[in-house]
């Protein structure tokens, strides 16, 4: 067909522009992408929660922990399936860089709580028979070398003293949303040490997660547990683990605006360089419009050309941005992994930056477009004046 | 066998030009008619309206007022669609500077006009072939106009004018950009398109050589026109 030929030759008849112009669709695709994966890695924590489970903690902050008494009373409250106790412990391996998150859980139970950690039933069993034993995350295995059987040496921060522990189990996440550099060992061996170290500090648990029956009873349940404690010591606070999750992001919800703001801007400067494109080409070949107008082409057609080259500039671009952002997520992610455990490039970023590229194309298009068939036709037709 | 219809009549024409707020008359009260068959020379110095009245007659432009009948309909009352099919199918045209469009090859150029047409592309390739062979193109054809002489590139621009098979084809001074050569070329290729195959011609000209070509010539001073052979005045 003449006219796709005509719409593919264009593009090749500055060669310069055709590809400064790709290329800058490229790198705003790319920038796009990774921008907003950074974002979904903020919120990586509240897309991987479970609407099965409830997060109670004291209701002054996280920082100040609640008895371990408190356990048996949640457990009485009917639609409840399981209760596990955690304390996030804060151990630092070998130097302060190393930073990963590691927990004190009541084991078995959150095993069951967390049907996402992926272990093989040996090493569920080995872990859970090793009082000094602990579940490692993959991910955090390969990062330091680690294999079965080490022995790993956490230096206390809120837990003053050196806390050995011995890998008894490795875990996958069932998806990509699960964290893999997670640091799991028995609460017990902690609350056992504390007994004879600093007895006040035994006992106390940082938060307890509740498995419930029905996602629909959670505020139900959570009103229930909280009025429990009310007017006690330590009166509690439940939310579903979501909200527990946002409360975390929402401190930095600034900065995720910013971001998302800036990948906007991107969007945008790509769309003025893309429509000035446009609008150099269709000028220099207004002429061409008009002969194309004086052989009676309709405006669908010529509109059509004009709209296909833009789109075939811009969609080239962005499928060559998006193929560039596999690895860039991959490079970024490696470095950022200390702060951002997961790091996925989402299906739905490449959609929704091919959705906006082919809005963008039909916009830079538009305007030449209706420029053109607009032009007087005697006029048009003087070429080489 | 002379024909002696009458294929083109213009009655009155009177076409301006706005500059600002000022308005510039280019042609006034022009009236006269084409026969079919006819090979007419339009000529006149630079800026007389020569190129205004051609474009009004392909129906590329819009007088102010008059009428313009080709085979009896008038085209200045056409709709802006009903026209741009008129001349799609009636008109062929030649201009100075060829207007190929250099991303497409001779005969891609060629085949344009045809496309808004319902062919095949078998029968499109025909014609095309045909118009070609007309100009003596035909081994040329998958060349682009940046490959070809002026005159090379002008037969191109020819073979399009004829591919649709009008019965009238306008030339806007087809020789102005040709040297001596190239330019006996294309006005002997304009005399075999008339005489051959009868199409109507008018060709606008301040080369009285070129105007030798003709059978007639129409003179054109200030929008004006002047009766008579155009030699008493040059
Ligand atoms: N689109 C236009 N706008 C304003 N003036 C024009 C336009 N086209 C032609 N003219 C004027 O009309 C006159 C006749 O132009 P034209 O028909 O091109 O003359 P010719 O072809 O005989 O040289 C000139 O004075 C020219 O400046
Ligand atoms: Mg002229």
């Amino acid at each position: 067909m003449v006219l796709l030929k005509y719409l593919f030759r264009n593009i090749f008849r500055h060669k310069l522009r055709s590809i400064l112009t790709i290329l800058s669709v490229s790198v705003a695709v790319l920038s796009f992408c990774l921008l907003n994966t950074i974002i979904s890695a903020w919120y990586a924590g509240v897309s991987a929660s479970s609407a099965y489970r409830l997060i109670v903690r004291n209701a002054i902050s996280l920082v100040f922990s609640l008895p371990i008494s408190y356990k048996e009373k949640i457990k009485q409250i009917s639609g409840i399936t399981y209760v596990a106790q955690g304390n996030w412990f804060g151990g630092i391996y070998i130097e302060e860089k190393n930073f990963f998150a590691n927990f004190a859980v009541d084991s078995e139970t959150f095993l069951k709580l967390y049907p996402e950690f992926i272990v093989s039933e040996n090493e569920k069993k080995a872990f859970l028979m090793d009082r000094k034993g602990c579940l490692v995350g993959r991910k955090l295995v390969e990062r330091f070398n680690w294999k079965i059987g080490n022995n790993v040496v956490l230096r206390g921060t809120i837990f003053p003293g050196n806390w050995e522990f011995v890998i008894r189990g490795i875990y996958r996440g069932r998806d990509k949303s699960v964290d893999e550099s997670q640091f799991l060992f028995h609460w017990d061996y902690l609350n056992e040490t504390l007994k004879k170290t600093s007895p006040t500090r035994a006992d106390q648990a940082g938060y307890f997660i509740v498995g419930i029956k029905n996602p629909e009873d959670a505020a139900v349940i959570s009103r229930e547990i909280d009025s429990l404690f009310k007017n006690s010591l330590a009166e509690t606070l439940t939310e579903t683990e979501k909200a527990f999750q946002l409360s975390f992001v929402a401190m930095t919800e600034a900065i995720v605006i910013v971001i998302k703001l800036v990948s906007f801007v991107v969007i945008g400067i790509i769309f003025v360089v893309v429509a000035n494109t446009m609008n150099m080409s269709v000028r220099e070949r207004k002429n061409e419009y008009a002969l194309f107008k004086m052989f009676s082409y309709g405006n669908t057609i010529i509109f059509g050309i004009i709209l296909g080259e833009s789109m075939l500039i811009v969609l080239t671009g962005a499928i060559l941005g998006i193929i560039l952002t596999f690895p860039a997520v991959k490079v970024v992610g490696d470095i950022l992994s200390v702060y951002f455990p997961i790091f996925n490039l989402h299906r739905e970023v490449i959609y929704e930056s091919l959705f906006i590229s082919f809005i963008v194309g039909i916009l830079s298009g538009l305007i030449p477009a209706a420029r053109s068939i607009k032009i007087n036709l005697a006029e048009g037709l003087k070429w080489d004046l | 066998m002379a024909k002696l219809e009458k294929i083109i009549e213009i009655e009155s024409l009177y076409k301006s030009f706005r500059k600002g707020n000022q308005i510039i008359p280019v042609l006034q009260n022009i009236s006269f008619d084409i026969m079919d068959g006819e090979f007419l020379a339009l000529m006149g110095p630079s800026g007389s309206g020569k190129s205004t009245l051609l474009n009004l007659i392909a129906g590329i432009d819009k007088p102010d007022s008059g009428s313009i009948f080709v085979q009896g309909i008038d085209i200045t009352n056409l709709d802006e669609r009903t026209l741009s099919r008129w001349r799609s199918e009636h008109v062929g045209f030649i201009f100075q500077f060829y207007n190929l469009i250099p991303v497409l090859t001779a005969f891609e150029n060629i085949e344009l006009p045809l496309l808004m047409m319902n062919l095949s592309a078998k029968d499109r390739k025909e014609h095309v072939d045909f118009a070609l062979s007309i100009v003596g193109l035909y081994d040329r054809k998958d060349h682009y106009p940046k490959q070809l002489s002026g005159g090379q590139q002008q037969r191109v621009a020819i073979a399009r004018a004829i591919v649709t098979d009008p019965s009238i084809i306008v030339a806007d001074e087809p020789t102005g950009d040709l040297d001596k050569k190239s330019a006996e070329d294309v006005l002997n290729l304009m005399s075999e398109l008339n005489q051959k195959f009868g199409k109507t011609i008018i060709m606008v000209t301040h080369d009285l050589r070129a105007a030798k070509y003709a059978k007639s010539m129409k003179y054109l001073d200030k929008g004006v026109l002047i009766n008579g052979s155009a030699e008493i005045f040059i």
